[in-house]
């Protein structure tokens, strides 16, 4: 770390002052910022890739559901919820359900439980078609990989949240100062040098940057645009001082009606399906993305019914507002101000719901490519220095840290992911609490490949792991055919997309973790003669190591 | 002693800076989300602008904290951006007060 300015020579208090380049600082600034929270960076970065395909991944850590071919009238099953809800929910003050769509073949629900005062809520997964609780294993499915990208587990909720938003903060000054630092950022974006150590990895490193900038910026300032009021709670809490008054922004943001007071005068609900109807006439048939009630079965009853993701890049509050009673139109929500407005695109560019299946290809692919610009960074780091170590076996403290550190988070973090997959096919189904076991196996299983890398020369720790990662993933689609009764070939024969792109994707992710295997083996294999006899290591002999 | 001092007087304008761009540049990111209530606009949209805007400016301020030639000036620039800031918010303060 050299930033600092009392450390500049003497020469400088007599010549004029020559600071240090702005391209240096930055690059300090980079460097530092990016290694720091590295760690978590690429852990966010890559279950929120997954994330693009949360549903789906949830849809395949449920192989009980039958694939939905047709989607089912979000009418019919507002209806049938509703009416499960009646005596599943009785009591509470608010009911709100997730209906299902092309991407998602469940409808959930979640509910303020009754007699309690604050925010405690109860959730469940419906089954559509009968409207009752899903008969399928207690599973988080891809929801825990989008949970845990912004805010981690095993702590509480709004800790996570400081620590994705901080660790968000680091990435965006990193990607300024990334930019700063670059003098020819369009000629590089054209240079690559393959096979020349750190040369190899800095092109790599900035090919993929550069590539999915204007993504990787877009990403990072959107995902902090997403938890803004509680990062910056302060305008509002100048503006705003009773709940009532905070109101007014609340109804800019979500379309979450507020429970108000209920009458207490008995008045059974009008029936939902129409009112889900008289929406879909106004955004087409499946473009339903909630249906929320309040106070059902008093007179002062309301429902809202909110629009889908279809057909609009924002996330902003659409929605219309009935009376529960008598099944009468209140109030159609139509737009919000110009900043709320602004924020529900950016919110929507993040979330990339709004997207067909071709957009949310590319946002995976991209995101991809910011996952490998997170981790080709953080071996850069080890790399520039390995050079510079007087013995390679014995390094100080923090480079060894950095080392076995990026192993367990990199390679690492591929194998608790696939870990998971294989605890939601292999932990029995009664077992109590089924759906946090899978949480704790990959927790243990990213513990253990931790510890791994801890003993393990580095080397072959990252060997080891790469080749184990690409094993776990390539068997994921044959272990699930023999737990399941939805085996690859059956999948292809039925024409069901979620299964067979979901296990085609594991083979593929399988492949490029044998491929990084294979140039990593090749390049120590290659390399370790010419280490012997040349004493003044080359840049491509320091690389041998973390060339995956 | 004379090491250890040696020791505060290199690494010191260092961990100024860092806290500069640390808790400095969140401090006028807050401001920052306060002052557009001064703007004749409506309440929720002028903390949502304030809020949308707030971390483009700390990330500006890390950038100046680090890109300047000395810890000093990294603080005065920090100071004299805050000063109108500081004015607007301290309007919206005093206005919501008044009666």
């Amino acid at each position: 770390m050299s930033i600092d300015d009392s450390a500049s020579p003497p020469a400088a208090a007599t010549a004029p002052l020559k600071p240090r380049g702005i391209r240096q600082t930055m690059s300090d600034l980079h460097i530092w910022a990016g290694l720091l929270v590295g760690w978590f960076l690429y852990a966010m970065f890559l279950t929120g890739t997954v994330s693009y395909f949360k549903d789906e991944l949830s849809q395949w850590m449920r192989p009980e559901l039958a694939h939905q071919a047709v989607v089912p009238d979000p009418a019919v099953v507002a209806q049938r919820i509703v009416t499960e809800l009646a005596t599943t929910a009785a009591g509470s003050p608010q009911w709100s359900i997730g209906l299902p769509d092309a991407r998602n073949n469940t409808a959930n629900a979640f509910w303020r439980k009754p007699g309690v005062q604050g925010r405690a809520f109860e959730s469940a997964t419906f089954d559509p078609a009968s409207g009752h609780k899903v008969a399928a294993r207690d599973t988080a499915g891809g929801d825990f990989f989008y949970r845990f990208h912004f805010q981690f587990h095993y702590m509480p909720v709004l800790w996570g949240r400081w620590l994705a938003g901080f660790c968000a903060m680091f990435m965006l000054v990193a990607i300024v100062s990334g930019v700063i630092t670059h003098k020819k950022i369009f000629t590089d974006f054209f240079t690559f040098r393959w096979g020349k150590g750190q040369r190899s990895w800095l092109d790599a490193h900035n090919a993929l940057s550069v590539f999915g900038l204007p993504f990787h910026f877009m990403i990072t300032y959107t995902g902090l645009v997403t938890l803004m009021a509680l990062y910056m709670p302060w305008g509002s809490d100048t503006a705003f001082k009773t709940p009532a008054e905070r109101q007014q922004l609340t109804a800019e943001l979500s379309a979450f009606v507020q429970p108000g007071k209920p009458s207490g005068q008995k008045a059974a609900l009008a029936p939902v399906d129409a009112m889900v109807r008289q929406a879909q006439a106004r955004w087409g048939r499946d473009n339903i993305a909630r249906v929320t009630v309040v106070h059902p079965g008093d007179a002062a009853a309301r429902v809202s019914v909110s629009r889908g993701d279809e057909g609009r890049a924002s996330m902003s509050p659409q929605y219309l507002l009935f009376d529960g009673a008598s099944g009468q139109l209140l109030q159609s929500k139509d737009s919000v101000g110009p900043a709320a407005e602004t924020r529900g695109v950016l919110y929507a560019l993040h979330l990339g719901r709004f997207g067909d299946l071709a957009t949310r290809w590319l946002y995976f692919l991209v995101s991809l490519a910011g996952t490998a610009m997170v981790g080709t960074g953080l071996v850069m780091w080890t790399v520039k220095r390995r050079q510079k170590l007087p013995d390679p076996d014995k390094p100080y403290f923090g480079f060894w840290l950095v080392e076995r550190l990026n192993i367990a988070a990199i390679p690492g973090l591929s194998i608790a992911m696939a870990g998971m997959l294989w605890s939601n096919r292999l932990l029995p189904v009664d077992l109590l609490k089924r759906g946090e076991w899978e949480v704790h196996a990959f927790f243990i299983v990213w513990a253990l490949t931790l510890v791994h890398a801890l003993l393990r020369p580095a080397k072959k720790a990252w060997l080891e792991q790469l080749w184990l990662a690409t094993a776990v993933l390539a068997l994921l689609p044959l272990l699930s055919a023999f737990t399941t009764q939805r085996p690859f070939w059956h999948s292809l024969a039925a024409g069901d997309g979620v299964f067979v792109g979901i296990e085609l994707m594991l083979w593929a992710l399988a492949a490029l973790h044998a491929m990084l295997a294979i140039r990593t083996s090749r390049h120590a294999a290659k390399l370790r003669p010419a280490r012997r006899g040349a004493p003044g290591r080359t840049t491509a002999t320091a690389s041998a190591g973390e060339a995956a | 002693m004379i090491a250890v001092l040696h020791r505060a007087r290199s690494v010191g304008p260092l961990v100024s800076r860092i806290v500069a761009a640390v808790f400095g540049g969140y401090a006028l990111a807050a401001l920052v989300s306060v002052a557009p209530l001064a703007l004749p606009i409506s309440k929720p949209q002028a903390v949502l602008t304030g809020m949308l805007a707030s971390f483009a400016v700390y990330a500006g301020a890390v950038v100046w904290v680090f890109a300047v030639r000395s810890a000093r000036r990294a603080w005065a620039g920090l100071l004299v951006a805050a000063v109108p800031l500081l004015l607007a918010a301290w309007s919206v303060r005093s206005g919501s007060m008044a009666p």
